[in-house]
């Protein structure tokens, strides 16, 4: 199989450039695109890319895939491959460290804003803090983030503006957040959020929804959110 | 919170509900306009001045038009912040596109009441 990707060393190169390498893969088997990288590293060493857990559960290499971003580990070649060949490509819109590494600083940036723990002005009790089962099923579809970023890398929205908008993952998180029973801080929360960029610059296309490797919905989660700030506007 | 001086009310809540309701007031005034034109097929100057001189018609026209241009802004600051990067560059589009609000309210305002 061809497989066309993405190079770029800033120490050698002058500019990015696309590497066509013919990868042999084992007759009858329908690989994960993370073992075709691992197969190319054999080939070209000096192939840079970001895995750990490779099975979907830690995030790491988020990339993007003839076109739609997504993991590579939970990617098979059938998912994406059409016509013999595929092409490999870091992230887009964030900066490139190397070849299919990002610079992810802008996309915690932004995570970090919506301060993502709990907020809790209440004593602390004895044991734990109550959640009835209806209030911790609100978390479900929110919770599960693994913040690998395919979400917000697709967002033309977080494309222009990663230092205002806050990008679907982020505010899947936010929502996460707000909506959490235990959680005293809805109030300190919105008033952040109520600006023309952080949530309002989604224009809702759904990108976000379409690459989730967890199938999570970032947009329903915004909309909530808008509604929660219009009925506090109310 | 993101600050930006040069957004409609600086409240996204405020720009987003702003730009839904004169949406709402311009499909309302092109309905209208539509409907009238379907139902006056043999449509004459005298009707048509005599549609604007009704005052109604006059506080709708006029109330569109203050959409058009709220609705615009919105819009074009929209994507001006998304694509003009250069603040000079970006302050000129806004500035040019206010204006051109401003002199289309303004000259809407004789056309209504000069007939």
């Amino acid at each position: 199989m061809l497989v066309s990707v993405y190079r770029y060393n800033p120490d050698v190169d002058k500019a990015p450039y696309m590497q066509d390498m013919e990868v042999a893969i084992p007759e009858g088997r329908d690989l994960m695109i993370l073992d075709v990288l691992a197969i190319m590293k054999e080939q070209d060493p000096t192939l840079a890319y970001r895995r750990s857990c490779r099975e979907g559960v830690c995030g790491s290499d988020g990339m993007n895939m003839n076109g739609k971003n997504g993991l590579a580990c939970i990617t098979s070649i059938s998912q994406v491959v059409k016509g013999g060949k595929l092409v490999l490509r870091p992230l887009p819109g964030l900066p490139v460290i190397r070849d299919l590494v990002v610079d992810m600083s802008m996309f915690y940036k932004q995570y970090e804003k919506i301060r993502p723990y709990l907020i809790n002005d209440m004593p602390a009790p004895a044991i734990e803090r109550i959640q009835s089962p209806e209030d911790r099923e609100k978390l479900d579809g929110l919770y599960e983030c693994i913040l690998c970023a395919c979400c917000s890398t697709a967002c033309p929205s977080f494309w222009w503006n990663p230092d205002k908008f806050i990008g679907p993952s982020g505010l899947l998180q936010a929502y996460r957040f707000l909506v959490d029973s235990r959680d005293t801080a809805t109030v300190e929360r919105l008033a952040d959020l109520d600006d023309p960029f952080s949530v309002f610059r989604c224009r809702g296309i759904m990108n976000c929804v379409s690459v989730c490797p967890k199938g999570l919905n970032p947009t329903r989660a915004i909309g909530h959110i808008r509604n929660m700030l219009l009925q506090r506007a109310t | 919170m993101v600050m930006s001086v040069t957004s409609f009310g600086r409240s996204g809540v405020y720009d987003w509900m702003v730009q839904r309701v004169s949406a709402v007031v311009l499909a309302a005034y092109v309905l209208f306009i539509l409907g009238y034109l379907v139902a006056s097929p043999d449509l004459t100057y005298e009707a048509w001045k005599g549609l604007f001189s009704n005052a109604c018609v006059r506080i709708f026209s006029l109330g569109a038009l203050v959409s058009l241009g709220a609705h615009a802004w919105v819009g074009l600051w929209t994507i001006s912040t998304d694509y003009l990067k250069n603040g000079v560059v970006r302050f000129l589009c806004q500035a040019l596109c206010g204006a051109v609000m401003f002199v289309y309210f303004v000259w809407g305002i004789e056309i209504l009441w000069g007939l």
